[in-house]
């Protein structure tokens, strides 16, 4: 019977094995003391039987990434990092209070993130985008989010709502047709599942399309259409056989301005008041038939994928807003000072803020565990779901606890905090409540331990 | 066939709080975010920015120092340089290295790669020098064009508006040359995540400074590094006449 061992980097020691114990305490002193370095491992779908099983493949062997990999990026990930971070603190941080307090759409800097490569991270170059993983993606979405959360939300949905479904689904002609234009931040595109009487019962979808020759045409109200005033195209969803239940509902793709199609009015939201969020109306909107995406009757199995990856966007986008509300915690635990001294000194602050820290970091690295699973093409659904399940439950704890170290400071426009607070709210709900996170996380964990 | 060299150099991230070590030696690095030297970026974006206007054909990002320096030529090759020079420099010989060193070093490259421009950064943030560009073009027995604030090549001369303390002065000089590049002479560009990739795969070179002929002996020694002396508070007055009686009484005039 064979042993399994996987040894990372140094004195972190993983053992798994598939035959009945062996002589456990024995291998742990041979392996810490000759310290062999390596390769990680990539944790796979637990099998049913006795323990868990790794075949030689997932030993890094193939390219997966691997634990030491949480540890520290590879260069070029710490490169794009970088430039993310340049780029939201020198021209996003400035202007998001400004932003928010305007509810403006910053048009120039999505323009600008599109020519970094950053609204299209994982389209290939021939497409138009910057060909890369989605671990660089949610390290962009983060640090962007870092600088405005509004600016995160804009790259998240168009990156994973819009882009992702086309990208996994699409014909070439529809690749062509309705992603390389989205690429270079010239235009945005929006995601259509929710309706006024279902958010989170979207199986339930309402908005019936039918065939009439050679076109679909869509009746219904999609809700809560984040970016919809700003895009210039969407995917939505709407049942075209009702009798399948959520086995009826198709995707389409459906350009905007379009005649049949019309917004309802901008929400005015608590945060991401940068972001417009409406009603999408169609009335007798008619599309091309080559306007379906996937296979007739796929629409809550794309829904469901898309928004599996959608969790990493809002996961990512929950960790920079958490990271911002910190940084400007601990900031000002230098420099006000009560009692004679700095209130960094103060254990009531000094808690706080090792509490928030690391909410955050614990956050983060499931975010990068699901990224690096997603990017390896394991499942990566339980994982995408405690990622932004964490993240998002991260930003409300470390937004809520950044007001409360600011004191008075935090609860005026003045201090960056207060938007923090309300930025981070959303991150709860949507793309899947934390309910629904909850519910996600233990259908998976209930499928893996079979009695 | 248009080359320019460009001088990169890794140092202590503009935004960081400096300490210096206890045994007052130099200040603490270990630990400390290193970026590229804010000058070096403006002046990669000055090659690359020739380079796009078809006046050059390639640009050479060079930096000397241990192994982390090769993380400045990459983020350089993802502005836009299509390869990278490491010249090995550590241990003590990196700690005295100064801008004599450097410019041997770069005096060297430039015959070595037949370069038409050198084009660095007007001073480091570390040691605020501002020496190099200057000896590299005597070394070179070059014309330099210092505090660039402006760069444009005609035929085989080049106009530099330079600022100096009087306001702009602009000067031609003619090709090989060298030029440091000042605060105003362009904005540098973010690195675009295709460039970070393409980066990935433009070839970085290594050599030691003995490959080049330079001695890397130092003629200056570092004594002590102090921290500036602690400000104090100041003193309000309310009249023209009080100033001048306080700053008679003190000694200041």
């Amino acid at each position: 019977m064979g042993l399994m061992i996987a040894v990372v980097n140094v004195s972190i020691i993983d053992i798994v094995y598939r035959s009945q114990k062996p002589c456990l305490s024995w291998l742990l002193g041979w392996l810490s003391m000759s310290q062999i370095h390596t390769i990680g491992i990539v944790p796979l779908s637990l099998s049913p039987h006795l323990s868990p099983s790794l075949s030689l493949s997932a030993l890094g062997l193939c390219g997966c990434r691997s634990l030491s990999s949480l540890a520290e990026l590879p260069e070029m990930h710490q490169m794009m990092r970088q430039t993310s971070r340049d780029y939201a603190d020198r021209e996003l941080a400035p202007i998001a209070g400004k932003l928010d307090k305007e509810h403006l759409f910053p048009a120039r800097q999505v323009r600008e993130l599109g020519a970094m490569g950053v609204m299209a991270v994982e389209v290939p170059e021939a497409l138009g985008g910057a060909g890369m993983d989605y671990l660089a993606y949610s390290l962009a979405v983060e640090e962007i989010s870092r600088g405005c959360g509004s600016t995160g939300c804009v790259v998240s949905v168009n990156n994973s709502l819009y882009i992702g479904p086309i990208l996994k689904f699409g014909t070439p002609e529809q690749k062509d047709q309705w992603i390389t234009p989205f690429t270079n931040g010239e235009k945005v595109g929006c995601f259509a599942l929710s309706e006024p009487d279902n958010g989170s019962d979207a199986g339930a979808a309402s908005t019936l399309a039918r065939q009439e020759g050679e076109e679909w045409v869509l009746n219904g109200t999609k809700a809560w259409i984040s970016n919809c005033w700003d895009a210039s195209a969407t995917v939505v969803f709407a049942t075209t056989d009702k009798s399948l239940k959520h086995k009826g509902i198709s995707a389409f793709l459906v350009p905007m301005p379009h005649p049949g199609l019309s917004l309802g009015k901008k929400e005015d939201k608590l945060g991401i008041r940068a972001t417009s969020t409406a009603n999408l109306i169609l009335e007798d909107c008619r599309i091309p038939l080559g306007n379906m995406l996937g296979p007739r009757g796929s629409g809550f199995k794309i829904a469901m994928q898309t928004l599996d990856g959608g969790r990493i966007g809002i996961a990512s986008q929950a960790l920079g807003i958490a990271q911002a509300a910190l940084d400007c915690a601990v900031d000002y635990a230098h420099k006000r000072t009560a009692f004679g001294a700095p209130i960094g000194k103060l254990q009531a602050v000094q808690f706080k803020l090792a509490d928030m820290a690391v909410a955050v970091e614990s956050a983060r690295l499931l975010t990068w565990k699901a990224a690096m699973l997603k990017d390896a093409k394991k499942t990566f659904t339980k994982e995408a779901a405690m990622a932004k399940l964490s993240a998002s439950e991260a930003a409300t704890f470390c937004g809520h606890q950044s007001i409360q170290v600011l004191g008075g400071m935090g609860y005026v426009t003045d201090m960056p905090a207060e938007r923090h607070y309300r930025d981070a709210r959303i991150t709860e709900i949507y793309e899947g409540t934390s309910e629904i996170q909850r519910l996600v996380i233990a259908g998976q964990l209930l499928k893996e331990y079979v009695p | 066939m248009s080359r320019v060299l460009v001088g990169v150099k890794r140092v202590i991230d503009y935004a960081v709080k400096i300490r210096v070590k206890p045994d007052q030696s130099g200040v603490v690095t270990d630990g400390v975010k290193h970026s590229m030297n804010p000058f070096c970026e403006i002046a990669v974006e000055e090659a690359v920015k020739l380079k796009e206007k078809k006046f050059i054909k390639e640009v050479v990002a060079v930096s000397c120092g241990p192994s982390q320096v090769t993380e400045t030529i990459r983020t350089a090759l993802a502005m836009g340089c299509d390869r990278g020079i490491h010249v090995e420099v550590s241990g003590k010989d990196y700690e005295a290295m100064g801008p004599l060193q450097i410019s041997k070093i770069f005096a060297a490259l430039a015959k070595k790669e037949e370069a038409s421009l050198v084009i660095l950064g007007k001073q480091a943030i570390d040691d605020d020098c501002n020496q190099t560009g200057q000896m590299t073009a005597a070394l070179l027995d070059w014309p330099q064009g210092t505090f660039a604030s402006e760069v444009t090549i005609d035929g085989e001369t080049v106009k530099v508006v330079r600022e100096i303390d009087g306001g702009l002065e602009t000067i031609k000089i003619s090709m090989p040359a060298v030029l440091t590049a000042d605060l105003r002479l362009n904005t540098p560009r973010y690195a675009t995540l295709p460039n970070i990739m393409k980066a990935k795969k433009k070839k970085i070179a290594n050599m030691k400074p003995a490959d080049l002929g330079v001695d890397m002996v130092s003629r200056v020694e570092v004594l002590r590094v102090d921290e500036p002396p602690t400000r104090l508070a100041g003193v309000k007055v309310e009249t023209v006449d009080d100033l001048v009686a306080k700053l008679k009484a003190n000694g200041t005039i």
